[in-house]
């Protein structure tokens, strides 16, 4: 199209190849960090990357908490850059948001960031200039706690997610922009709807399709992208490339998840052992034990596993179901695991476009003979449904603020072309892993079951809440919140110190990662219980959920969605802290 | 605002309210096919009410199958209630520009929402074969712009024997009014048969309910003339790549203009149908055939100068977008 990104041009001070398939490890309090264009080849074809230090994901960063530490960042790239440290409790200037809190790093310079940790956890950076982030810059953050760790684990391994497009990212986004379902090759056909009516009657056929059409919606909307234009990577590795991680005969092992994909929802999970999820986002919780979990780009676990056999597959299947990320846990390199094939595609249920009453539509589908798959989906918004409106009863009666509104407040912006439809009866609860993993036979993390050790960091209710809604429009693919890009939006204002509620209500039929910059996303249950403190939090299709926030930051942050091309087409906030 | 953005915002504002009388012809003109975003009762939730009691659960039955009616009818479009939120009803009076912190006057930060992009497509690029005669036809738009005010080209023609003997090419600005509308307000030109002739063009363009692909545009001309083009089309996907796509456009005018052998009223009809293989989403050869009929006066025109009043013309072309 008309924009030729600076990614496709040879780069001006090429060193050598990318390292791909593991990152050093840098120590200290003072660090270099060089970004620069370095060739890679991820799928047979030669590609110009954005790195920092030349390598893919940059190096893992080892802080001390209580340290003050020094990153010196230089670019030698021709365009301008930057770096953003996700999660970071850190002054509104070392935030690295170009246009936000500083003016971003040009051509040849270098930028001087200097923060003093004040927390532990695994955590994560990248750019958050342009598609740099889809580019290769994205590396680990793992500070170890002040007094000690308190986790115990034998060894210790990050397992960086992320996903790579030979495409320019701002070509995919303007392919996106004249198509939205451009990388959708598992939409609704005549051969489907012949096996359907065949199976299940023609009338079944017609309904389940009914709805869809007559809104102009598709039920095979899981993600944007696909393996079509994806290649799924673990510490930038290929599948075949096998990123491999050791240990021990009788190790606990703990392993860092970090969602560090531009537009990839992952469901992680290691065939033959338990997940002990300790951490979410750098913040102990209660330990959990799973056998799957689902982030988004962004979001981070910290799981321990007990191997007892000699290899393991770490397997990670996109959201959407085209592909997967896989890596080995061996006792010694060279050895592999069998590799699951990616579990069928479930489609969007009712409940998935309607919230609570897509839930109770669904019962009576629920009931027609031969729907069998669609009923597997409603069955979680049938419940669930009946749960969201319990709640809203409840709350009515409780005291003011205790718990999240319920009544849904649309903003007037809406109403018109940017978005494609409004929830007016959401789904309020927690414990839904999502489409394609209810009933899946596996034991799958949910929000729910998210505990933080040691309960909020602020013991204050809400003095008032703030509503944002979660919108888009597929057919145009153009992304909002309110129903406002950020280009026509104004800033939320966050008053110095209060404590605020922020709900967050997802008008689209999409999850999307909502990150806050510079403060704690405290998550609570629909009754105003706390859930867990968190930095980045999914939001699920015609989901209506609610945090705490205290404002103890001054200065402008951003707030957006962590889908990279969802943040870039403006479902992108700036917060003010005043 | 400096003088130029003033008079750009004083002509966005003719342009809209030009743009919403379209709206109102187009709509007047065009109710049965693009006035449709309630759901219709033939292909709607009729059937779902009929036989809900035999169909559904006792817990649910009619009464909630109607309930879910009502949701998604209330889930699009519409207009805000009186009390809708705010949406800058927490910003404290501050800007993207101005308030404490912010790093200057001037916003630093864009994102693509207000980036331009732009593409060409060509629907059709195809060869015609006709009663032992071939030509070869084309229609083509092209896009340039952000998600909701974009410049849109239309151009469509024949050409027979190295000559354009039949075109129409349009210039838009498309404004987007609804999820799936978009206002079109510009100008037509038509050449080949006879003199050229220039219209001033309003059409809505958008996706009706099931995934119709509707194209409605009024035209007034010089000396009165006025017409009105209807185009629908629909994809069926028989596979991910392979994909049916029936069509059908009619042309009406208000006025004869025998130079170009149009009568008034409906003039010509064209249904239609290709299958195409998308070998890639932006590259896919397809085959096809159309029925063109002329109608009324045009067709006496054509039948006083021995011309065919119908034909059925098999198309063999490409269709490919950039």
């Amino acid at each position: 199209m008309l924009s030729l990104s600076p990614f496709v041009r040879p780069a001006r001070a090429a060193a050598g190849p990318a390292t791909t398939g593991g990152a050093a490890v840098l120590r200290g309090t003072e660090f270099s960090l060089v970004v620069a264009e370095s060739p890679v080849n991820f799928t047979g074809a030669p590609r110009m990357a954005t790195t920092i230090n030349g390598s893919i994901p940059a190096p893992t960063l080892r802080w001390h908490e209580g340290d003050t530490v020094t990153l010196h960042v230089t670019n030698r790239m021709r365009v301008a850059t930057s770096i953003h440290w996700h999660g970071i409790i850190l002054p509104y200037q070392m935030d690295g948001v170009p246009g936000i809190s500083f003016a971003g790093i040009a051509p040849g310079e270098t930028f001087t960031y200097r923060f003093k940790v004040e927390q532990s956890g695994t955590f994560w950076y990248h750019s958050h200039s342009g598609m740099q982030e889809q580019t290769g810059m994205y590396g680990a953050i793992v500070i170890d706690p002040r007094d000690g760790e308190t986790i115990r684990a034998d060894r210790d391994h990050v397992v960086q997610l992320s996903d790579w497009t030979d495409e320019d990212p701002m070509r995919v986004l303007a392919k996106l922009k004249a198509q939205g379902d451009y990388y959708n090759f598992n939409q609704p056909t005549v051969v489907d709807f012949f096996r359907d009516a065949s199976n299940d009657g023609m009338k079944a056929a017609l309904d389940k399709r009914r709805m869809w059409n007559q809104m102009r919606m598709s039920p095979s909307d899981l993600g944007d992208l696909s393996a079509t234009t994806l290649i799924y990577l673990m510490n930038g590795s290929t599948p075949a490339g096998n990123w491999t991680g050791l240990f021990g005969p009788g190790e606990r092992v703990r392993l860092r998840f970090i969602n560090g994909a531009a537009n990839t929802f992952y469901d992680v999970r290691i065939p033959g052992l338990k997940l002990i999820v300790v951490q979410a986002d750098g913040v102990n919780v209660e330990p959990v034990t799973v056998d799957e979990f689902r982030f988004g780009p962004g979001e981070t676990y910290d799981v321990i596993v007990q191997p007892k056999e000699d290899a393991y597959t770490v397997f990670a299947q996109s959201m959407e179901r085209s592909g997967y990320a896989r890596g080995t846990l061996a006792v010694r390199p060279g050895l592999d695991a069998p590799v699951p094939q990616p579990d069928s595609r479930e489609s969007l249920t009712m409940a998935d476009m309607m919230g609570a009453m897509g839930g109770m539509a669904g019962m009576e589908h629920a009931r027609t003979p031969g729907m069998d798959h669609a009923a597997m989906g409603h069955k979680a918004g049938m419940h669930h449904g009946g749960m969201a409106m319990d709640h809203s009863q409840h709350a009515m009666g409780g005291a003011a603020n205790a718990a999240a509104s319920t009544k849904v407040r649309h903003a007037r912006t809406e109403y018109g072309a940017s978005t494609d439809m409004r929830v007016d009866m959401p789904r309020t609860n927690l414990d839904d892993p999502g489409v394609g993993l209810r009933d899946n036979g596996r034991r799958v993390l949910t929000l729910a079951d998210l505990h933080t050790v040691g309960g909020p960091m602020d013991p204050r209710g809400a003095e008032r809440e703030i509503e944002l809604h979660l919108t888009g429009n597929m057919e145009r693919y153009s992304w909002s919140l309110d129903g406002l890009e950020f280009g026509r939006s104004t800033p939320v204002h966050l008053r110095y110190g209060e404590r605020a509620r922020v709900i967050l209500h997802n008008d689209t039929m999409m999850t999307h990662p909502m990150h806050l910059h510079g403060m704690w996303s405290e998550l609570e249950q629909p009754d105003g219980r706390f859930q867990a403190r968190r930095h980045t939090i999914p939001v699920q299709p015609a989901q209506r959920i609610s945090f705490l926030v205290t404002a103890d930051a001054l200065g402008r942050w951003a707030w957006h969605c962590h889908l990279l091309l969802h943040m870039d087409s403006g479902m992108f906030r700036e917060v003010v802290v005043a | 605002m400096n003088d130029f953005e003033v008079r750009v915002s004083t002509a966005v504002k003719y342009l809209r309210m030009h743009a919403l009388a379209a709206v109102a012809i187009a709509l007047a003109t065009t109710v049965a096919m693009a006035a449709t975003d309630a759901p219709q009762p033939e292909a709607g939730h009729a059937g779902h009410h009929g036989d809900a009691p035999a169909a559904s659960a006792p817990a649910s039955g009619p009464a909630m199958g109607h309930g879910d009616m009502q949701m998604d009818m209330k889930m699009q479009g519409g207009s805000p209630p009186p009390d809708a939120r705010d949406p800058h009803a927490y910003s404290g009076g501050y800007t993207l520009q101005s308030g404490p912190y912010v790093l200057g006057s001037e916003r630093q930060l864009r994102l693509a929402d207000e980036k331009a992009f732009g593409t060409v497509l060509f629907d059709n690029l195809e060869a015609v074969r006709s009663h032992g005669n071939s030509s070869a036809a084309y229609d083509a738009l092209a896009r340039l712009g952000r998600d909701y005010d974009k410049l849109v080209i239309k151009a469509e023609g024949e050409v027979d024997d190295g000559k354009v003997h039949e075109a129409r090419t349009e210039a838009l600005w498309s404004h987007a009014v609804a999820t799936f509308w978009d206002t079109q307000l510009g100008v037509r030109q038509d050449s080949g048969v006879g003199p050229d002739r220039t219209w001033l063009a309003l059409g809505v363009q958008g996706l009706a309910p099931y995934w119709f692909e509707i194209d409605a545009t009024a035209y007034v001309g010089d000396g009165g003339r006025t017409g009105l083009r209807l185009d629908a089309e629909y994809e069926l996907l028989i596979t991910q790549k392979l994909i049916v796509q029936p069509h059908i456009e009619a042309n009406l005018f208000g006025k004869s203009d025998d130079e170009r052998e149009i009568g008034k009223g409906l003039s010509d009809l064209t249904v239609g149908v290709r299958l195409r293989y998308e070998f890639t989403r932006q590259f896919a050869p397809y085959v096809g055939i159309e029925w063109a009929g002329r109608f009324g006066d045009t067709a006496d025109i054509a039948r006083t100068a021995g011309e065919r009043t119908h034909e059925t013309r098999y198309v063999a072309g490409v269709r490919f977008w950039f």
